[in-house]
């Protein structure tokens, strides 16, 4: 972030809500009931930053991500993405943005890299010189070199995300919204789209927001985590906050050969887990470090083996769900 | 195969991008020339044949209720000539509700800064229905050389009805799309108004019932595209007491039909948005 986020914010939503009029029992004239997917949520996101938005299915994370992206409008509340209303005008809203929609492809299947990207310039309107540069960028980027001239249809899960994304960057947006963008990719291709948006927010200033279920990604990219669940916002603040603050707990496993000896722990350390050759030990740093405790379990007999690991962010982000449930 | 990554670029206009699109739906098309070709000659069989079923029944009585084969044959080349253009400009539209709409990237579309009618045109520039289109054109040229009283007027009335009547085709082809944000099941019911129109099409006003003839007199303008345009370039008086002169006029009811299901269609868009599903 080079700026202060108050005077060059890319995204501001206020008090957004939407509720969705389904019909019951699927009959035409059966009674109709509202669902509330956004409940008057707010935030803003400055350029060049790249923010997370993480939530459960359902938790109204699409619902938003439709609304920014101009193809929703809401019930009420207030967006502005680079100083537009998406909704108002559509037109001129989806020129300036970028979207990847994981599952959901921008190119052609029967043409190839080279054609559609060649037909989005048309449909962007990008000048031939800016199409020539961004192209010859991105391809040498995300590595298209090999696929310009293969079609969408034969190419790899990870050749294609690649190449959806430099679908999505040939017109200069300054926002780009990444909705799940490494879903079933293998973990090169990860790697590869992650290092990509690194250099892309860092080197242009692109601001990206980022939904994804893969906390990897959040954890590699997102300087910033907003976390939604049952339509608000439950939390908003830097990835290693949530971690800090949500769950600051450890794990100790420990091996043994023989079955696992009773034993009286520390303060802020608990059995979670006995196995005929194995204990989980959860613990808390603050109360008790990890040198300590590893010290305290140390002379234990017939301890094989021993490891301390964090709990995985799945693991975090579903503990962080539960607390706000109820 | 046309290189299209070197062609020149600015923000091309509706009909420069329509252009563009269409020649990458050509290109992919091309791309498996055997399947297009068989499929194309397919379908000039199939429809060839339904002539034939109409070809014996008047090879074998002559005329049927004062109506020679040339007339009929000018009527069933139009509907089919008409329709077939139909169906190579909208096929983005006809399989909406499978592609677009049931698979959810409406969403993408939505996304690109152009109007929706626009890229569903571009979606595809169908070459298949070249079959039927040639062979319709094949028996109007037909029925215009057996035909009597065949008016020079017909030169321009027949275009003119052939355009008139590819809108109100195309028009159908939109609203059976807006339906889609409705429901994708049992969109079976609008293909009463395509195939069946062409079926329709193809025999003189007369031959059907009153409710059907105010059907599609006034609901679906097909007799407006195809009938009296037929009247007018055979000097066939009407039996029905319309002055012919309306044959010249009357296919703009298919333009108009377009227009109103263009505005369906934008009403329906809108409100795809303001509900999201």
């Amino acid at each position: 972030m080079q700026t202060p986020p108050s005077l060059t914010d890319a995204i501001t939503v206020s008090n957004l809500r939407k509720t969705y009029r389904i019909r019951e029992g699927g009959s035409w004239r059966g009674k109709t009931r509202d669902i509330v997917a956004l409940d008057g949520i707010s935030f803003s996101v400055p350029k060049g930053q790249i923010a997370g938005f993480i939530g459960p299915n359902g938790a109204g994370k699409s619902t938003a991500i439709k609304i920014l992206s101009g193809i929703l409008r809401p019930t009420s509340g207030e967006v502005q993405v680079n100083g537009l209303v998406p909704w108002t005008n559509r037109i001129a809203h989806v020129a300036r943005i970028g979207v990847v929609f994981g599952q959901r492809t921008q190119l052609w299947w029967d043409l190839s890299v080279a054609e559609g990207l060649a037909l989005l310039r048309d449909i962007y309107g990008v000048e031939p010189e800016r199409f020539a540069r961004n192209r010859a960028r991105l391809a040498d980027a995300l590595d298209l070199g090999g696929i310009m001239d293969q079609s969408v249809r034969q190419l790899s899960l990870g050749q294609r995300m690649r190449a959806e994304i430099a679908a999505s960057l040939i017109h200069d947006p300054d926002i780009l919204i990444l909705d799940e963008p490494t879903i079933g990719l293998d973990a090169p291709s990860k790697l590869a789209v992650r290092a990509f948006v690194h250099e892309l927010c860092r080197d242009r200033g692109t601001t990206v927001l980022l939904t994804t279920h893969d906390m990897h990604d959040i954890e590699a990219l997102a300087e910033r985590v907003i976390v939604i669940g049952h339509g608000r916002i439950l939390a908003d603040s830097p990835f290693e906050d949530l971690r800090t603050t949500t769950l600051s707990e450890r794990i100790l496993e420990l091996d043994f050969h023989d079955t696992p000896p009773e034993l009286t722990l520390p303060a802020g350390a608990h059995e979670t887990a006995r196995e005929p050759h194995s204990l989980t030990i959860t613990f808390d740093p603050h109360q008790i470090p990890a040198p300590a405790l590893v010290a305290h379990v140390g002379h234990l007999p017939g301890l094989d083996d021993l490891r301390i690991s964090r709990p995985s962010i799945d693991e975090i982000i579903t503990r962080f769900y539960a607390d706000h449930a109820a | 195969m046309p290189d299209m990554t070197q062609s020149p670029s600015r923000t091309l206009s509706g009909p420069g991008l329509y252009r563009r699109m269409a020649g990458a739906s050509i290109v992919a098309q091309l791309r498996y020339p055997g399947t297009f070709v068989i499929q194309a000659i397919g379908n000039f069989v199939t429809t060839l044949l339904s002539f034939f079923g109409i070809w014996s029944l008047f090879h074998r009585f002559g005329s049927i209720a004062g109506w020679d084969i040339g007339t009929v044959a000018v009527l069933y080349g139009l509907v089919n000539v008409a329709f077939a253009v139909a169906e190579t400009l909208g096929r983005g539209f006809e399989v909406f509700g499978g592609e677009y709409v049931r698979t959810g990237s409406f969403d993408r579309l939505l996304l690109r800064p152009r109007s929706t009618l626009l890229l569903l045109l571009g979606h595809e520039l169908r070459l298949r229905p070249i079959g039927r289109f040639l062979q319709g054109l094949f028996v109007l040229v037909a029925g215009l050389w057996l035909a009597p009283h065949v008016q020079w007027s017909a030169a321009l009335v027949l275009p003119w009805a052939i355009a008139g009547g590819a809108a109100m085709f195309l028009g159908v082809l939109i609203g059976q799309a807006a339906l889609c944000f409705i429901t994708v099941e049992g969109l079976e019911v609008v293909n009463v108004l395509t195939y069946g129109g062409v079926e329709a099409g193809q025999y003189p006003l007369t031959m059907f019932g009153r409710w059907l003839r105010r059907f599609i007199t006034f609901v679906l303008p097909l007799a407006a595209v195809c009938y009296y345009p037929t009247l007018f370039s055979l000097a066939h008086p009407d039996p029905l007491g319309m002055p012919t002169w309306i044959g010249a006029l009357s296919p703009a009811a298919g333009f108009a039909f377009l227009g109103i299901m263009i505005l369906v269609w934008n009403r329906a868009v809108a409100g795809y948005v303001s509900s999201g599903s």
